[in-house]
């Protein structure tokens, strides 16, 4: 991890190719979570690799200035604000904690969906961003 | 003896497979491996025990009746999410013992002192 | 599944720290393939991102941390191996009584499984009955869970970090030796 592999030429250009579709197809399973085989975790976990094919390809440095420290802290603590709020939001609408139906004023069902949806982006939010955290963590130690 | 606990034996298998690393191996990065393989035994278990004869995957489609059985699925999805956690804790706290005593073998950080 | 037990051996014998993860990956990615076999294709994806992909990579990471090597030890061990043969036929005693594979009247069909299948689309409104179960109906489950990675993420940090004053100054320097 000390060397950066820029040095592979197709190493790179394949990956420069392929991280933003890596990226897209992380918000692709994040939204369509609810239709088909997909939801938070794997999304978080899908975008998190592309951070980290970003950051073994290119440097470590490029992918710690697209990802600060302290924004990739913050939205740690931020994925799971979004699920423990969508719980108290059901809350102060009369229902019970994490009860989505009442997010709706005209009809459960649309509540369910905005519930899970809020949900889930809380999850994939936490999840990416621990996992670079995690990752930056470790690198960072190699270097060191 | 019908063919129909195959998959449990495998899973018996794997289990004891890790369960082996785990106790015998003195390296720490061996045994969180260990451990990984006998977590994913232990999600195959619940994994054969969801599904259902000529059913299919748990998404609603029409014309379809049988599926299998979401349940075990949910649990273990989230299992393997806290499993990659714990994993990171423990290669974290392996990376800080390799600094305090510059090996990971555990017989000889028993040596150096390091487990009472 | 024969070659996930072969995989698994391999993993127990070689010494090679970089091939057993390597051969862990493997393992990941067989297993992601068996679950899709079993119907369990959300399982399967994370499996497979998750278990070949971020855990090879820290498992990389703190390889180069440490030692690739393991070290010599005698290969076998008679009292482990004992012990977990004794319990490896335990369990499989107790498969004996265990409902046979894919069998529609398991126990573990009939009671939850049903309601969650038949009522989460008037209930729920969502196709994929796993996400369901997942966010609307397992909420709280789902909740703790993000709480473990949370906590996990915070104690590495903790752990590794090692405060965010020196990471700043160590980044402050650019890298662009040759």
């Amino acid at each position: 991890m000390k060397e950066p592999l820029r040095q592979h030429l197709i190493l790179r250009m394949v990956s420069k190719f392929l991280i933003p579709y890596i990226l897209l197809f992380a918000l692709y399973v994040q939204f369509h979570g609810d239709y088909g085989p997909g939801g938070g975790f794997q999304a978080g976990v899908i975008f998190a690799a592309g951070i980290v094919l970003y950051a073994l390809i290119f440097s470590l440095h490029r992918a710690r200035r697209a990802f600060p420290d302290r924004a990739v802290e913050l939205f740690i603590s931020l994925g799971v604000l979004i699920y423990g709020g969508t719980g108290i939001l059901c809350l102060l609408r009369g229902g019970r904690f994490l009860d989505y139906s009442v997010l709706s004023t005209h009809d459960p069902i649309h509540g369910q969906h905005l519930g899970i949806l809020l949900v889930e982006l809380g999850v994939g939010i936490t999840v990416t961003a621990a996992m670079v955290a995690i990752f930056f963590a470790f690198a960072d130690r190699g270097r060191a | 003896m019908s063919p129909g606990l195959f998959n449990d034996w495998i899973v018996i298998f794997l289990m004891m497979t890790g369960f082996y690393t785990l106790i015998t191996r003195g390296n720490l990065i061996k045994k969180l491996i260990g451990l990984g393989v006998f977590q994913v035994s232990v999600f195959m278990l619940y994994i054969s025990m969801g599904k259902v004869e000529g059913g299919t995957a748990p998404i609603l489609t029409e014309g379809v009746v049988h599926y299998s059985n979401p349940l075990p699925h949910v649990l273990i999805l989230t299992a393997i999410v806290v499993g990659i956690a714990t994993l990171a804790v423990g290669l974290a706290l392996t990376v800080r013992i390799q600094e305090a005593y510059g090996t990971i073998e555990e017989d000889e950080i028993r040596e150096l002192g390091g487990i009472e | 599944m024969l070659l996930l037990a072969g995989t698994a051996l391999a993993i127990v014998l070689l010494r090679d720290l970089f091939a057993v993860v390597m051969l862990s990956a493997i393992f990941s990615l067989l297993s992601a393939s068996l679950f899709v076999l079993l119907d369990a294709v959300d399982v399967a994806f994370t499996e497979a991102a998750v278990g070949a992909g971020i855990s090879t990579v820290l498992m990389l990471g703190a390889l180069a941390l440490t030692s690739t090597r393991e070290k010599a030890s005698r290969n076998f061990q008679l009292v482990p191996f004992l012990v977990v043969l004794l319990t490896g036929g335990v369990l499989v005693y107790a498969t004996l009584d265990m409902p046979r594979f894919g069998d529609p009247q398991a126990p573990i069909h009939q009671h939850v499984a049903p309601r969650y299948l038949n009522a989460s689309m008037r209930e729920v409104g969502v196709e994929n009955v796993v996400s369901a179960v997942l966010a609307s109906y397992r909420g709280y489950d789902t909740y703790g869970e993000t709480m473990v990675i949370f906590t996990a993420a915070v104690s590495v940090l903790l752990l590794l970090g090692g405060g965010r004053k020196r990471s700043r100054t160590e980044l402050e320097p650019p890298e662009e030796a040759p």
